[in-house]
């Protein structure tokens, strides 16, 4: 039987634990809502150490989740209670791969899970996506949420059509963070460069174009509604995209029902003809040319192919017409899905689907490597799905423990042993304590400007906050 | 109206002027693991009425509380500790769908209706029935006492292909 023993180390911050007998350890690789809740139900029966790459945790619900959905951040109270539990140890600013690599981990730990998501991007792959007025989702929705690798973006906001590529909900994210009125955004964390940019914004129309026809968009309702909703903005849409929907009403199981209706109802109103602003969906489009001005200097517009579909439901297929449309815009996002890369040479990984191959969990022909959230599954899902995803994860671990398929009797030094090989190559970690500084220093910030928070946006100022 | 009716009430009525920011003023979006606050507020002004309620776990344990008229069926989860697991992520701020629970046709049928903020994100609910509800919108009433409230299994990796979703709800991020 194992004993847990804690010990209190004198010797400084990051050493816990010097017994030799202390159980069994397992980490895990990324400080998001994957390795939290990874966490959170493997500290029912083992002591866990969680290692990420920046100074503050939680990941995509810091820079994923747009400033205006709060309430979506809420699981942070959660994760909160996780990094502060005695058997839980958060190790920020330390990158694995690089500071430390995953074979080290394996041997330090009996189990590591791999929870890292996807901080890349598909690219379109066409002509001219590399022009300035390009981005992708990931950094345009990085920058205004304060991802430090963003900070420098700059987007140029001065003119009137930004066209989006994709059709999903972070999509919609973008086009209504784009036209929202200032004053709903002002009291938000979203950063104060980005609150300026966006107050001086020319933006005043944008179009979120899709491959594929109305009962294919991959939204939710929620977030359709928001910008159904949005102040001193009318829907403009193209009522020949919508040509035969109506009929196909009745068939459709409650949500895409609902979902189709609320758009359609959208088509029919258009809205407030008074209003500034207007925003509007364009299917059966795909990207095949970004545009560049006289000068070739810059986007100036973007190239769509106009699709038929074959088929029908989510497993219709876009196919080719011949047909050509040109869009005249400054502002082009690629929003077609985030993508996972792999970490390690060490870590078997799938190039065409981007994960990481896995069996439940389990990584292909690595015992004592396991996966959750994105990168074991893909960059899909709402929060919850991640949750459950990474329960499952923690399950098959646990269960593998007790089946005696890890071997639990040799003890493992853990983070002692990572800390002080981190120590050699002048790295040291962030503790959840420090982090906790971190977050202080952020809502002390954002009182005086009236918002929820003003985020750090260079590593090392959250570094010398961290560590003082 | 009880003080789990006010707060839903208000809830609602924040969605629908503020249904761009959906943010809740804190006496009313309750941080569960936060503070207690708002259970203080519920307990002042509930009507003493003890109701038992019956959970029918995913493992097909059944788990019996009494709780109190006025509290949600979130509330009653979280007061009592219930071992569910992911239970209310959102904290009842309806940006969720972890609560979802399903209803005997007959007690679904006394409801009160469903808001379109409710059945937005309930669309989203894996393994969605037509008796179900998000158990941070339902408060407990006398009349519902006895009530067998199922939780519905939640997506899991051995019985999805992770290159399909449910039928029900349309693949999102």
């Amino acid at each position: 039987e194992w004993s847990l023993c804690v010990c209190v180390c004198v010797c400084g911050p990051g050493v816990r634990g010097l017994s030799s007998s202390s159980g069994p350890r397992v980490c895990i690789v990324g400080g998001g809502p994957a390795g939290f809740y990874t966490a959170q139900q493997l500290l029912k029966n083992t002591a866990v150490d969680i290692y990420e790459r920046l100074p503050v945790p939680f990941g995509l619900v810091r820079f994923g989740v747009a400033p205006d959905h709060p309430e979506v951040k809420n699981v942070i109270n959660t994760f909160t209670q996780t990094g502060q539990h005695e058997r839980c140890s958060f190790h920020g600013n330390v990158n694995v791969g690089k500071d430390v690599t995953i074979d080290e981990l394996r041997q330090a730990y009996h189990a590591v899970v791999l929870s890292y998501g996807a901080e890349g991007n598909r690219s379109m792959g066409i002509p001219g996506e590399g022009l300035p007025g390009v981005f992708s989702a990931k950094d345009f929705v990085g920058w205004y949420n304060g991802l430090p690798s963003n900070k420098e973006l700059h987007p140029d906001l001065s003119f009137e059509t930004a066209v989006i590529l994709g059709q999903g909900n972070v999509a919609l994210d973008v086009a209504r963070i784009l036209l929202a009125p200032v004053e709903m955004l002002k009291e938000t964390d979203i950063t104060q460069n980005a609150l300026e940019a966006l107050a001086g914004s020319k933006v005043r129309r944008v179009l979120i174009v899709g491959r594929r026809g109305p009962l294919q968009i991959a939204c939710t309702i929620k977030e359709l509604r928001e910008m159904v909703n949005l102040p001193n903005t009318r829907a403009d849409m193209l009522p020949a995209d919508f040509e035969g929907i109506a009929e196909a009403l009745k068939d459709l199981p409650r949500p895409r029902k609902r979902l189709t209706e609320l758009m359609m109802k959208a088509v029919k109103e258009g809205g407030d003809d008074k209003a500034e602003k207007c925003w509007g969906f364009r299917f059966f489009r795909s990207p095949v040319e970004v545009l560049a001005g006289a000068d070739g200097k810059r986007a100036t517009g973007i190239r769509l192919a106009l699709n038929k579909l074959e088929g029908s439901g989510e497993s219709a297929r876009a196919e080719v017409t011949g047909q050509l449309e040109d869009v005249d815009c400054g502002l082009i996002i690629s929003s077609i899905g985030y993508k996972s890369i792999p970490i390690d040479p060490a870590v078997p990984f799938d190039p065409r689907r981007a994960i990481v191959p896995n069996e439940m969990g389990r990584v292909q022909d690595t015992a004592g490597l396991y996966c959750s959230g994105w990168v074991k599954r893909g960059p899909t899902g709402v929060i919850a799905t991640t949750m459950n995803d990474s329960f499952d994860t923690a399950r098959v671990l646990i269960q593998d423990m007790e089946a005696g398929k890890l071997d639990l009797s040799v003890n493992k030094p853990g983070a002692q042993a990572i800390t002080a090989l981190l120590q050699t190559r002048g790295v040291r970690a962030v503790l959840f304590s420090q982090w906790e500084k971190i977050n202080a220093a952020e809502e002390k910030r954002g009182k005086s400007l009236g918002k929820a928070r003003e985020k750090l946006l260079d590593v090392d100022e959250m570094l010398k906050i961290a560590w003082s | 109206m009880s003080a789990c009716a006010l707060r839903v009430f208000l809830q609602r009525a924040a969605h629908q002027t503020f249904s761009q920011t959906r943010a809740l003023p804190q006496c009313v979006s309750g941080s569960y693991t936060h503070s207690r606050a708002i259970n203080t507020l519920t307990h002042s002004l509930r009507a003493e009425e003890k109701v038992t309620v019956h959970f029918l776990n995913r493992d097909g344990k059944r788990i019996s509380v009494k709780a109190l008229t006025g509290e949600s069926l979130l509330d009653i989860v979280v007061n009592n500790d219930l071992d569910i697991d992911g239970f209310g992520a959102c904290e009842g701020t309806l940006a969720c769908s972890t609560c979802h629970l399903i209803f005997e046709e007959a007690v679904f049928k006394k409801l009160g209706p469903i808001s379109d903020e409710e059945m937005d994100m309930l669309d989203l609910a894996y393994g969605l029935t037509d008796t179900s509800r998000l158990g941070c919108q339902v408060c407990l009433r006398k009349d519902l006492d006895g009530m067998i409230l199922r939780v519905p299994d939640v997506i899991s990796d051995a019985r999805v292909d992770s290159e399909k979703e449910s039928s029900t709800a349309p693949p999102k991020v």
